[in-house]
């Protein structure tokens, strides 16, 4: 009796997730999978093929975005790496327990606001008639309107300030849990402040920081809205060119096959960056 | 000399005062305990001599030179933590091996100086072992080796058996003591449980309220207290409020609360001042002695302990008093009439606490 309500619970609950990762995960990505292996020999005829695949490699310009998007989403999770330690170790570990709260809200905020808005607002700054530049001429540093839009950094910049949330919830939620004895221990013992950082909270925050560097990572490569928006025509976006392959030339073939790159391509730069660094999945993102 | 001294060191966290112009030494090579209740200002007091406070008065000298311009990790002072604080991301020899790496040791000698001190604390060959793989009282030994290992001028010890089973506390307690004479390093330990105090200690300073109340060997604090709190809080006693009579030859008549009355050895407070009176369970034997020191009951119930047994003797005027009975040999049965009395030197009389 007891057992079966066990089960039936176990079911339940089980039933939402399996349901999500078989139907709009495992699905969609077999689909997607067995599209980039169609060779399309004539109209509505196909021939399974890695047709595809040779025609991404025989095109510099798409392999070349595609490691421009690896490049630039890593710089993009080093950036938010050196922005969210501080701050997460200030609200874990400096800030008053009554301020913890409303520090941690104060950077949920931005999220109410949709990414489109909020890549909007980025323009409204940084556009030639923008603030920013408005406010430089009426200062007098700049004698001409400045376009500040549509550059490498930009994306940079706001693809930043898009992902950074997600480094520091998991830094805080690791560094929450350092009791503060071990960093007097570190100092007791005779450590100086940078030798209690590398030693004693860097590696106790290791987990936090990998699984944080790997979804900002993630979302960065998969980002659109905000490379499009800030970076324009010349952002070179990988998700980009899957898109245009999807929508604007209806080569759903070459889509689908941009799109498996991409998971493969981000998939093994986390590997590498797990080895790399010395780091597994297992004992970082999983322990306890 | 003194290899740890504090000169009226004072904390003011706003305006409540934790720490209250405490001035103490230790002399090189012996085991000093602070004792007092928690929230005393014991912690503090410790935290500042760590470096990790700052006092806002007084001073604070290790071999004879002042260290309060010293950050923490320039001071030779170990800290062995509360819950010790193990570093959870390293072995057992890389926690060892920590401070010497940060003191600039040769490699090749830090090996070395970690396997001799496990030796030393009986743990040999346990480097590589996770901190986590250790029981209770091997994590305890592992936090006094890190600290050893770095050779301090004083060791202190923050409470370091609160979080271990009665059991293991008990045969800790030897150890510690042990281990302290086998490093022969200035031992400052810090505790709320009276008998590690006593059973470890050279010298104890009882703390209460920010201030020292006493400073003396285990046996003067027991023997002979200064005050009514120390009387209280070192060892059991039995503790019955009263007011003076009148005081003669040093010996005060106390009419207690429920109308006995007893002689005490007066501790303060002159005649009509309201006083509390302690007797030591072991001072107290079976049977009629002179007028004064001899109170009527009937025994209310007998507690087995072994060599710690009591008899509960409850007075007419409704008072439980605790009688030793040390081999639980006494032939008394519960609902008895019996008569106990105590030599009136042994019975101090305090000035009762402003309550």
């Amino acid at each position: 009796m007891r057992s079966d309500t066990g089960k039936l619970s176990l079911i339940l609950l089980m039933t939402p997730f399996a349901l999500w990762i078989v139907l709009l995960i495992i699905l969609p990505q077999a689909g997607i999978g067995y599209v980039s292996l169609q060779e399309k020999v004539g109209p509505r005829q196909y021939e399974f093929g890695f047709k595809n695949y040779m025609d991404f490699l025989g095109e510099p310009i798409y392999w070349n975005t595609l490691l421009r998007t690896a490049w630039m989403s890593i710089l993009v999770t080093i950036l938010a790496l050196m922005i969210g330690f501080p701050v997460a170790y200030y609200i874990a570990k400096i800030a008053k327990k009554q301020a913890r709260a409303g520090l941690f809200l104060l950077c949920l905020i931005p999220l109410w606001v949709s990414d489109l808005v909020r890549a909007f607002g980025w323009i409204v700054l940084l556009r030639e008639t923008g603030i920013i530049s408005g406010a430089l001429q009426w200062l007098g540093i700049i004698g001409e309107p400045v376009e500040m839009l549509y550059n490498d950094m930009t994306v940079i910049i706001g693809l930043v300030y898009t992902v950074v949330l997600f480094m520091i919830v998991p830094l805080v939620s690791t560094l929450d849990g350092m009791d503060d004895a071990l960093l007097e221990a570190g100092y007791n013992l005779g450590g100086s402040r940078f030798t209690v950082f590398r030693r004693i909270i860097v590696p106790y925050a290791m987990p936090g920081i990998v699984s944080g560097c790997i979804i900002t990572f993630m979302l960065t490569a998969g980002s659109y809205l905000t490379p499009i928006l800030l970076g324009g025509k010349n952002s070179s976006w990988f998700t980009e060119q899957i898109y245009n392959q999807f929508i604007t030339r209806y080569n759903w073939e070459a889509g689908a096959t941009f799109g498996v790159l991409l998971l493969l391509f981000t998939s093994f730069v986390v590997w590498a960056g797990l080895r790399l660094t010395g780091q597994s999945l297992a004992t970082t993102v999983a322990k306890e | 000399m003194y290899d740890l001294e504090s000169k009226s060191v004072t904390k003011r966290f706003g305006s409540f005062t934790a720490v209250d112009s405490v001035s103490f030494g230790v002399p090189s090579g012996s085991f000093f305990s602070i004792l007092g209740p928690s929230g005393c200002g014991k912690t503090t007091l410790m935290r500042m001599i760590a470096g990790f406070e700052n006092p806002s008065e007084g001073d604070i000298l290790i071999k004879d030179r002042s260290v309060l311009n010293d950050p923490p990790n320039k001071r030779n002072v170990k800290m062995v933590f509360q819950h010790l604080a193990l570093f959870p991301m390293m072995n057992v020899g890389e926690n060892i091996a920590y401070g010497l790496r940060c003191r600039g040791d040769a490699k090749s000698s830090i090996g070395d100086k970690v396997k001799a001190v496990l030796d030393r604390v009986g743990l040999p060959g346990v480097e590589e072992k996770q901190v986590s793989q250790l029981s209770g009282g091997q994590k305890q030994r592992i936090a006094i080796a890190r600290c050893m290992v770095l050779e301090p001028d004083v060791l202190l010890l923050d409470e370091p058996l609160g979080a271990l089973d009665l059991k293991l506390r008990e045969h800790m307690k030897i150890e510690l003591k042990q281990l302290q004479h086998q490093f022969e390093t200035t031992f400052l330990y810090i505790t709320h449980d009276q008998s590690e105090a006593l059973v470890m200690s050279d010298n104890v300073a009882v703390m209460n309220a920010g201030r020292f109340e006493q400073i003396g060997s285990p046996k003067e604090l027991y023997d002979r207290p200064v005050s009514g709190f120390v009387a209280g809080f070192v060892g059991d006693s039995n503790r019955w409020a009263g007011r003076v009579d009148r005081v003669s030859d040093g010996m005060a008549r106390v009419q207690l609360e429920g109308g006995d009355t007893v002689v005490a050895s007066a501790e303060g407070g002159g005649d009509g001042a309201s006083v509390e009176v302690f007797v030591r369970p072991e001072v107290i034997k079976i049977g009629a002695g002179p007028e004064g020191s001899t109170l009527s009951g009937k025994v209310d119930s007998l507690l087995f302990n072994g060599a710690n047994s009591r008899v509960l003797v409850k007075t007419p005027s409704g008072k439980l008093i605790e009688v030793a009975d040390p081999s639980g040999a006494s032939t008394l049965a519960e609902g008895d009439e019996v008569q106990i009395h105590w030599d009136p030197k042994r019975a101090l009389a305090f000035p009762g606490e402003a309550a």
